[in-house]
């Protein structure tokens, strides 16, 4: 099958059964979504389709009916996505596993909704596991993140 | 010259001879030279003037030994260095090095002493001293025990000046220009008319020369890295999914392998079926290990589906296997055969409660996972020649030694290269999962093994920290505390640690009463006491170890006698305090709380304190009733650490902490039916969500002293101090862990 990612056409030979996240994850060598739990419960795993965000551990690689972004078609270290520039000046990783999910979760959020209230992103966030504790900084990034959005 | 030291010059300052060997030890090993291990396969024209400064024509090397599992120490070993070296961290390699005994942890076994932190008498000195020995005797590369940062201090900048100054040598012997007209900056020494030597281009010269051992640590007041917000070093590559983590590792041939080990712990594989898993697609081959069975395939995904269908027969679990029953046998345990400590015994705890009215209390903690995101995996290939492991550890001496004796290869050939763990609280400082990937990658040498754990078979083979009850009896009298007597019945996660890295474990476990037998606090007639139970399931280090449960018993009873006495729990606290940080932080948190002024209903808030990692911590919790059940408005936190080297990282490894401590006191337990932990995945054990987080403020106090670490102090308190909010705000006094089992959470 055909998957676009990151804007480059690849074509698989997987199951229509195996979950997106190991196809990039091991087929495609795209290691930036991570694996957590496997069941939704977590968020490491997020990517965007077509810019939603979505679980990738359980969107089928059949069902894949648009085009794929990860973290690493988000932005780069020398060009930072505005979310992932906010990340970085409040320093929110701690072991950092969790955060390409975050980060894949607050972009498409703000896509959707630059002007959010702070009980919108808790609502929008919560689904994000954070082993660590960072979810101070998250909310504070996110914050900045929408300020710089706006004005853009 | 302080005694530290004047000790780890002696174990960093390494020349470039080779060490002699022979027969050493005792005091002899300890004060000679350890090997740099550095200087093995360095190239013609690199210098390895430290074990921690490699300096070649590619630019230099920091080596920061101590694990980052998510608390920055390699960015902060990294400062440390640089602080001397004058280095910009963007240009130099960070690298936690090889595993060797010259990187050896010497603060870490001075915690398991019976000293408590805030005694500085010359037993307590010479009792420190005596671990830092056996620290350095034992190899002990360990990652742990909030200890990175003391442990380092001296040793990292001190390593950084040597290096720098022999930089400079170098220089002085190139141009002739004598020592006072140079300086360095950026990584080049600067000649007086402003030309540059880069370090690297001096790598050469330096390797010649004895390096320069007569330096002088910079003043605080002249510091441009620590004390001062830090960009961690870690942080680009984590806001952008290029930090590579062991899960992450690919090589030129790999597989990908899971396994699937009995869930009743401990019990064994009496056989199997892998007729279905062998014809699936993507299977390469189903292969005994220890405790179950192995597959491998061409894809993650795939082995796990495939070793699902093996059909395993499993024995039993020799372990209690359920709960209640696991609960019974601590209850039984307070004994007197089964007393394992008496630290604390202050005036007469018998003959006090012997008459009046007394108060008495039981609690209990659950069984906790470690769960760190990143579930076990790690990358092995084994040849006869060798073995190369990739993976995030704690413990990558130990891990050496272990792969040495289970694959008959010699030690020097088991290279460890350890990489940035995707969390670890405790969880790294165990190599089981290491050791299962090592039997597969054996029976099949060449081939690079990539095994990962699902997370269900992470959760079912954690090693916990363990269940613990308490039984707590008191007395008030004139508004005030009179007596406190507290016994703690927990299995020993120290024995259990060390039994399993082959080490000695004499005398009591500290970790029993860690946490509680040392608080600062003079309570006429104060007794704490240990009862070691019989080993259960293994147990192991979880963040902030015995503390982290044992602060729940000490304090949710001192919230007892405090409210049975009348008096406040703040003021009589301070009027019982004996330890003066203690004292400051119990003041700051009452002033950053605003500590008695009226909530309002429906509303509480509570406090708690707990001295751990000779850090003294003060937390203050509010609630709220809602319709939707409790909410966590605001905590606020007070600590101590002699010196804050970095305020920005400070908060996070603070406020985290918190967030640890509340979450896993909300809501989540290991229970166990038949030896299988019932909790396999995050649906069923969660932690706080971002939607449950508080306003956290931290204050960080440095009034001298010790310097101390971070990670781990800020759990302790969290739990007792929201439990005493609730009953302040409810007047539900909840005793039992997690209080989702008693009141509702919005």
């Amino acid at each position: 099958m055909e998957l676009t990612v990151n804007g480059k056409v690849h074509e698989v030979d997987v199951e229509d059964d195996m979950p997106l996240l190991w196809v990039l994850r091991d087929e495609l060598g795209i290691t930036g979504p991570k694996y957590g739990c496997g069941i939704a419960q977590c968020g490491a795993c997020t990517v965007h389709v077509d810019g939603m965000a979505v679980r990738s551990c359980q969107l089928r690689a059949g069902d894949v009916n648009g085009d794929v972004t990860t973290i690493e078609g988000l932005g780069t270290p020398e060009a930072l996505h505005v979310v992932q520039a906010a990340w970085v000046k409040h320093q929110v990783a701690q072991c950092g596993y969790c955060q390409s999910g975050q980060i894949m979760q607050a972009a498409s959020f703000l896509e959707l909704n630059p002007d959010p209230t702070d009980d919108q992103i808790d609502a929008a966030m919560s689904g994000n596991l954070c082993r660590c504790g960072t979810y101070p900084r998250i909310r504070a990034a996110v914050q900045d993140a929408a300020a710089k959005l706006r004005r853009a | 010259m302080s005694r530290l030291r004047t000790i780890t010059r002696r174990s960093f300052l390494v020349g470039s001879a080779a060490i002699a060997g022979g027969v050493a030890f005792g005091t002899y090993l300890y004060k000679r030279e350890l090997h740099n291990p550095l200087l093995d396969g360095l190239e013609p024209g690199a210098a390895a003037i430290t074990p921690y400064v490699k300096v070649d024509a590619n630019g230099v090397t920091l080596i920061t030994p101590r694990a980052d599992v998510g608390q920055g120490a390699y960015s902060i070993q990294a400062h440390m260095i640089a602080e001397e070296l004058d280095v910009d961290l963007a240009q130099v390699t960070i690298t936690p090095g090889p595993p060797s005994p010259v990187y050896y942890n010497g603060v870490v076994s001075a915690e398991g002493m019976p000293i408590a932190a805030t005694s500085e008498t010359f037993l307590a000195r010479t009792g420190r001293g005596v671990a830092d020995v056996a620290g350095k005797l034992l190899g002990l590369q360990l990652t742990g025990g909030s200890s990175t940062v003391p442990d380092m201090y001296d040793r990292l900048r001190m390593a950084g000046a040597v290096a720098r100054e022999t930089l400079i040598a170098a220089a002085t012997a190139q141009t002739g220009l004598p020592r006072d007209q140079l300086r360095t900056e950026a990584g080049a020494v600067i000649l007086p008319d402003g030309a540059q030597l880069a370090y690297q281009d001096l790598a050469a010269g330096a390797a010649e020369i004895d390096p320069v051992t007569d330096v002088t640590l910079r003043d605080p007041s002249g510091w441009k890295h620590l004390g001062k917000p830090q960009m961690r070093t870690d942080m680009l590559a984590k806001s952008t999914g290029t930090q590579t983590y062991g899960i992450d590792m690919v090589m030129e041939g790999m597989v990908f392998a899971t396994t699937r080990t009995n869930p009743a712990q401990g019990g064994a594989i009496l056989g199997f079926d892998a007729g279905r898993a062998e014809k699936m697609r993507g299977v390469k081959a189903v292969l005994p290990i220890t405790g179950g069975v192995a597959v491998v395939a061409d894809n993650t995904w795939r082995a796990f589906q495939a070793v699902q269908a093996v059909d395993c027969d499993w024995g039993p679990s020799p372990y209690i296997g359920d709960t209640a029953a696991q609960f019974e046998a601590v209850a039984a345990a307070f004994t007197e055969d089964t007393q394992d400590s008496q630290f604390r015994d202050d005036g007469d705890v018998t003959a006090a409660l012997s008459e009046g009215e007394v108060l008495q209390a039981e609690y209990r903690i659950p069984f906790l996972a470690h769960a760190p995101l990143e579930p076990m995996s790690v990358l092995v290939k084994f040849t006869k020649a060798r073995v190369d492991i990739w993976t995030a550890t704690q413990i990558p001496r130990f891990m050496q030694a272990n792969v040495a004796r289970l694959t008959g290869i010699d030690a020097e050939k088991v290279h460890i290269h350890v990489l940035m763990a995707g969390g670890s609280f405790g969880r790294r400082l165990e190599d089981d999962y290491v050791m299962r990937a090592v039997e597969v990658a054996q029976q099949m040498p060449g081939t690079p093994v990539k095994m990962v754990w699902s997370r269900e078979e992470d959760f079912t083979h954690d090693f916990p920290r363990p269940l613990a009850m308490a039984r707590a009896q008191g007395k008030v009298a004139e508004g005030k505390l009179a007596a406190y007597d507290l016994a703690i019945a927990a299995p020993s996660v120290t024995a259990s640690q060390l039994e399993r890295q082959n080490q000695p474990i004499f005398g009591p476990d500290v970790a029993i009463v860690a946490g509680a037998w040392d608080q600062p606090f003079a309570i006429p007639h104060y007794r704490v006491t240990g009862h070691r139970v019989p080993a259960m399931v293994p147990v192991s280090s979880w963040r902030s170890v015995g503390a982290s449960g044992n602060a729940f018993l000490h304090e949710s009873f001192m919230d007892e006698l405090c409210h049975a006495a009348g008096a406040d729990p703040l003021e009589e606290r301070l009027r019982l305090c004996t330890h003066d940080p203690s004292r400051k932080v119990l003041e700051a948190v009452g002033e950053m709380s605003d500590w008695g002024a009226d909530l309002g209903p429906g509303r509480g808030r509570g406090l708690a304190f707990c001295l751990s990692f000779g850090v003294p911590v003060a937390e203050v919790v509010e609630v709220s009733q809602t319709d939707a059940g409790l909410r966590i408005d605001k905590v606020f936190v007070a600590a101590e650490v002699g010196r804050v080297l970095d305020p920005m990282n400070f908060e996070a490894q603070l406020s985290g902490g918190v967030i640890w401590g509340l979450g896993h006191a909300m809501n989540c337990e290991l229970t166990y039916k038949d030896g299988v932990p019932q909790q396999d995945n995050y649906h069923l054990y969660s932690g706080l969500r971002l939607y449950q987080t508080p306003q956290i403020e931290v204050r960080g106090l440095e009034n001298g002293g010790k310097l101390r670490g971070i990670g781990e102090p800020g759990v302790p308190p969290a739990a007792p101090a929201l439990a005493n909010a609730i009953f302040a705000a409810t007047g539900q006094r909840i005793r039992d862990l997690p209080l989702s089992n008693s009141v509702d959470f919005a």
